[in-house]
């Protein structure tokens, strides 16, 4: 064999090595999928059904059965209102640091990113007890501030590197017509950063999504979010398999195509701007 | 912009996640410090070091440690490995390559506990799971996973979900690789290990590290897959020290216990973040 031809089976070794790995990690998604698409008494038939007649009837009943939508809502509201509102906060304070950058800034960042390294776990007797005594104990405020909170570093930090993207030229001519800061950010920053700030919203909306600490320990039943609800399928009592698969297909759905949409946001976001 | 704009723009960010740090860690510290159980509130007062000692000789202490740190390590090594063999096979171009690439860190985006209830249900249920089925199709006796090998079948879940991160990460970084450099090793008669080893490994180094101390600190406070699959047993087989502390907190009650070790995962994390924010600091030039 000649060298060329050995290099020619090793790539396609090396290909048919990829795919291998890519059906076994994908496998579980593709399985949960296909057993919502079954009747339940299929779900758990043995040996297990590859060829079936496909029925939508437990994405139909999950509703009438689960009350789906109020977590889903439940969701959403957190998710987005954790995400808004670490925006808000982080967006004047990354335009400052990036734009007025001193000695300290960097130690503010890193500062910023350690309190992130606090364990949920150590925290979680004052944070329980503080929601009580607030009256917030299972209600969608109470996850909205914790998640802000608990994704304010991650968003500070990228926004941060947008931010000083934005050539200082262009300002610096508008201040020189007069602008004010306000409207500076208004007209200038977040028209050129917009697509920043989009996916940086995105990643924080992903990772409070999957968030399962808080939800499950804060929630009972009214601000419970879609992890929590899943986790609560944990009881053997809950074993409908078919309708457990109809609530995850949908639950995840979403999150993993935004998953695909941020990737590169979420290398820089989740290494902490490490890696790019 | 005028300084005190600066620090009107600045304070929020900094001074909420100061509150936002130091009123629960004060709070966490103090009630280490104090006999504090919701179901004897007769008994107060402070005692040092006894919460400490008494979370500390617990038996299931012990075990909650070493199952941490195994669970830690072993999807640590699995991780990474695994990682980097995928992501360097992906490296190449071939067809379907986005599709692929889409197919492996896909289980990174999906939620913790339905992941856990798949891996539970689906796929290790002794009955009716496939893993069950795949025994039985041999002829083999089905293995009761979660009862019989939970802490490996936990590790089993979580490798699963974040492998897929470490190729994310590492596939990133391969794209910023020097291609000419990689040619002219080839030309010069360089076998893939010998690229592998001064080439490929030395520019992934810091990735590397990073997505260490990353997955370090995410690990050690693991919860959802454990609550939702083995509840940490069977007996405290599965059980790591989040879970430990939450058990603490959720059933005995006692809050004294359970701040003490609170603050035990608290130093245990900050061991890691020392090392973690130094590796971040190098890379941010401000």
């Amino acid at each position: 064999m000649t060298d060329r031809q050995r290099q020619i089976w090793i790539d396609r070794a090396a290909v048919t090595a990829a795919w291998i790995a890519a059906l076994v990690f994908f496998f579980p998604i593709f399985w949960m999928v296909l057993t919502s698409l079954k009747t339940e008494g299929q779900a758990i038939q043995v040996p297990p059904l590859l060829i079936f007649e496909p029925t939508l009837e437990n994405y139909l009943e999950i509703q009438e059965r689960t009350n789906y939508f109020k977590f889903a809502m439940n969701s959403i509201i957190t998710a987005f209102g954790g995400t808004l509102l670490a925006l808000l906060i982080a967006i004047p304070s990354a335009y400052s640091m990036a734009f007025n950058t001193t000695h300290r800034t960097k130690d503010v960042l890193m500062w910023m990113l350690s309190t992130k390294m606090l364990p949920a776990v150590g925290v979680m007797m004052p944070i329980y007890f503080l929601a009580q005594k607030f009256d917030l104990f299972d209600t969608r405020t109470l996850l909205v501030v914790i998640y802000a909170m608990m994704n304010l570093p991650i968003v500070m930090l990228i926004l941060f590197n947008y931010f000083r993207e934005i050539p200082k030229e262009i300002l610096e001519a508008s201040r020189m017509d007069g602008t004010s800061t306000f409207n500076e950010i208004r007209q200038i920053v977040l028209p050129l950063a917009w697509g920043g700030i989009a996916s940086t919203a995105l990643l924080s909306i992903i990772l409070c999504w999957n968030e399962a600490f808080w939800s499950i320990v804060l929630t009972t039943t009214d601000a419970s979010t879609l992890t929590a609800f899943v986790a609560s399928f944990q009881a053997p009592e809950g074993l409908f398999w078919a309708k457990v698969s109809a609530v995850s297909t949908l639950a995840c759905a979403p999150i993993v195509v935004f998953g695909w949409m941020a990737q590169k946001q979420l290398v820089q976001g989740l290494t902490f701007g490490a890696v790019k | 912009m005028n300084p005190t704009l600066v620090r009107w723009l600045q304070a929020p960010s900094v001074i909420l996640l100061l509150v936002w740090m130091i009123v629960p860690l004060s709070m966490t510290i103090y009630f280490s410090t104090i006999r504090y159980n919701l179901l004897y509130p007769e008994r107060t007062g402070f005692i040092g070091l006894d919460n400490y000692r008494f979370f500390a000789t617990d038996p299931s202490f012990g075990p909650a440690l070493i199952n941490t740190l195994v669970l830690v390590g072993s999807v640590l090594v699995i991780t990474i490995v695994l990682g980097l063999a995928i992501s360097i096979l992906i490296d190449r171009p071939f067809r379907g390559r986005g599709i692929a690439r889409v197919m492996l860190i896909s289980p990174f985006f999906i939620m913790p506990t339905v992941s856990a209830l798949v891996w539970k249900n689906m796929l290790m249920d002794p009955n009716n799971g496939l893993f069950a089925a795949f025994s039985k199709s041999f002829g083999l006796e089905p293995v009761e996973w979660l009862a019989q090998y939970p802490l490996f079948s936990i590790i089993l879940m979580v490798s699963w979900q974040w492998t897929p991160f470490a190729i994310l990460i590492f596939m990133t970084s391969l794209q910023s690789q020097d291609q000419e450099q990689k040619e002219a090793a080839t030309l010069d008669g360089a076998g893939f290990w010998s690229q592998f080893w001064n080439l490929t490994l030395p520019h992934l180094a810091r990735p590397i590290s990073i997505v260490l101390l990353i997955q370090m600190i995410f690990h050690l406070s693991i919860f959802a897959e454990i609550f939702v699959t083995t509840s940490g047993g069977p007996g405290v087989s599965s059980t790591n020290l989040t879970y430990l502390i939450y058990i603490q907190s959720q059933q005995a009650f006692d809050v004294g216990v359970a701040s003490a070790g609170g603050v035990f995962a608290i130093i245990l994390a900050n061991i890691v973040a020392l090392f973690l924010i130094r590796a971040v600091g190098k890379t941010l030039t401000v």
